[in-house]
C-alpha cells in the first residue's frame, strides 16, 4: 500500500514541542494524566500471554494484577491511547505522503540486520520501560512537565546510556 | 477550581477512555508530523546530527509545565489530583540507562514506535515485537528482583516534584529550566550548523 500524496518534510521542531506540550497539558487537563505508550505494550503482552497461558499469567504477580481471574488487561485507558496513537500517526503519515512500507537504517547494514537489531533493541527497551515504570512518554516527557524528581533522573539517564553506547553501534546508524 | 476535568466531574472509565482515545490522536499526529515515526532520525540525535528530539520533548515539556504552574497559581487546577509519577531513584536510573542503550541499537522509544507501526516503517514492527519479549521476561525476573524495584534498594522516595526536593516554588523550577531549556536550544543549534545533517523526510 502507497499513499499517492507527494512526500513533505516534516514540521519545524519547535512548532512540534508547542504542539506536543499543548496535547500534554490537555492530557493532565482533562484526565488528571499524563500521556503514555508503554503501558499499552505491556497490557497486550499480558494479554497475549493470557491467551496462551492463563493459569501462568495467576501465578506471576506482576502479570496477575493485570489479568489475573476475570481482569481484561485490555480495559484500560492506556490501551484506547494507544489506538488514539495509532490513528494520529496514521493520519498524519498519509496526508503528508509519509505512509509507506519501508526501513529506515544506516548505509552500512541491510534490512535484515536492521530488523534483527530493531527487535534486540526492543527487547532491552521493553525490560527497561517495566523497570522504570514507564518510558519516554509516560515517564520522561509525562513527569518531565509536572516537575517529578525521578522522571527528570529517568531522563538523564536515558540521554546517557544512548549517547554512551552510540559510539559502539554507530555501524548501525551512518 | 476548573481542572482535573475528569475528577472534578467524576467521569466513568468510559468516558476518560474516549478522551483517552481523542488525546491519543494528538499524540501520534504530533508525533509523526515532526518525524518521529523514523527511526533514523531518532537515532540520529546520538550522532550530533539530528537533535529534534531534544528541541520537541523540552519544548514540550516547558509548554505543558509552564502552561501548568500559570493555571496552579490562578487556583483553576487542583495539582493535588494530577497523577505524578512517584520516584523510585535506583530502578528508574537503572531503567532509564537500559533504555538508552535499547534506544541506540533499536531505534524508536515506545511511543514513537507506534507511530512507525502506524506509517508501515517495517523496523518498527520487529521493535514491538521485541518490547513484548522484553516486557514478558520483565515479569517473570520481576519477583527476584522485587528488593529493587519497589524494596528497600529501590530508593524510593515517593511523589516527589523538584520543587518540594530543592524546597523553593515551582515557579522557580520552571524558571530555571525554561533557561537551560533555551541554553540548549542555543546548543543544539550550533551542533547542528557544525555538524547537523537533518533527516527532512
Amino acid at each position: 500500500m502507497k499513499s499517492t500524496i507527494k512526500e513533505r518534510p516534516y514540521i519545524n521542531p519547535y512548532l512540534g514541542g508547542i504542539l506536543l506540550g499543548i496535547v500534554l497539558f490537555l492530557s493532565y487537563y482533562l484526565t488528571q494524566n499524563g500521556l503514555g505508550a508503554s503501558a499499552a505494550i505491556s497490557r497486550l503482552q499480558i494479554f497475549i500471554l493470557d491467551l496462551i497461558a492463563p493459569s501462568h499469567v495467576d501465578r506471576v504477580a506482576y502479570f496477575a494484577e493485570k489479568a489475573g481471574g476475570n481482569l481484561n488487561p485490555l480495559d484500560s485507558g492506556a490501551m484506547f491511547m494507544f489506538l488514539g496513537t495509532f490513528l494520529g500517526g496514521t493520519i498524519s503519515g498519509f496526508l503528508n505522503g509519509r505512509f509507506k512500507v519501508e526501513t529506515r537504517k544506516g548505509p552500512q547494514i541491510t534490512d535484515r540486520q536492521r530488523w534483527l537489531f530493531a527487535f534486540i533493541g526492543g527487547a532491552i527497551m521493553g525490560y527497561g520501560a517495566r523497570l522504570a515504570r514507564g518510558c519516554t512518554s509516560g515517564q520522561a516527557l509525562s513527569g518531565g512537565a509536572v516537575l517529578a524528581t525521578g522522571s527528570w533522573i529517568f531522563m538523564f539517564c536515558i540521554f546517557i546510556g544512548g549517547y554512551a553506547l552510540a559510539w559502539f553501534v554507530r555501524r548501525l546508524w551512518i | 477550581m476548573f481542572a482535573p476535568i475528569a475528577v472534578l466531574n467524576d467521569w466513568s472509565n468510559g468516558i476518560n477512555y474516549i478522551f483517552a482515545f481523542i488525546i491519543g490522536i494528538g499524540f501520534g499526529w504530533v508525533l509523526e508530523s515532526s518525524g518521529f515515526g523514523n527511526s533514523k532520525k531518532l537515532a540520529w540525535q546520538f550522532y550530533f546530527r539530528d537533535l529534534t528530539v531534544f528541541k520537541v520533548m523540552f519544548t514540550a515539556i516547558v509548554t505543558a509545565m509552564t502552561g501548568l504552574i500559570f493555571i496552579d497559581a490562578f487556583g483553576w487546577i487542583d495539582m493535588s489530583s494530577i497523577l505524578i509519577n512517584e520516584t523510585y531513584l535506583w530502578s528508574g536510573a537503572a531503567g532509564g540507562l537500559i533504555m538508552g542503550i535499547g534506544f541506540a541499537i533499536g531505534g524508536y522509544c515506545p511511543g514513537t514506535s507506534f507511530t512507525g507501526f502506524a506509517t508501515l516503517k517495517v523496523d518498527s514492527y520487529f521493535y514491538i515485537f521485541g518490547a513484548l519479549l522484553g516486557m514478558f521476561v520483565y515479569g517473570e525476573v520481576a519477583p527476584f528482583i522485587e528488593p529493587f524495584y519497589g524494596g528497600k534498594y529501590s530508593g524510593y522516595m515517593g511523589t516527589v516534584t523538584l520543587q518540594k526536593f530543592f524546597g523553593v516554588s515551582a515557579g522557580v523550577v520552571g524558571f530555571v529550566i525554561m533557561i537551560i531549556a533555551l541554553a540548549g536550544f542555543f546548543g543544539a543549534e550550533w551542533i547542528e550548523k557544525k555538524n547537523g545533517n537533518i533527516v527532512k523526510s
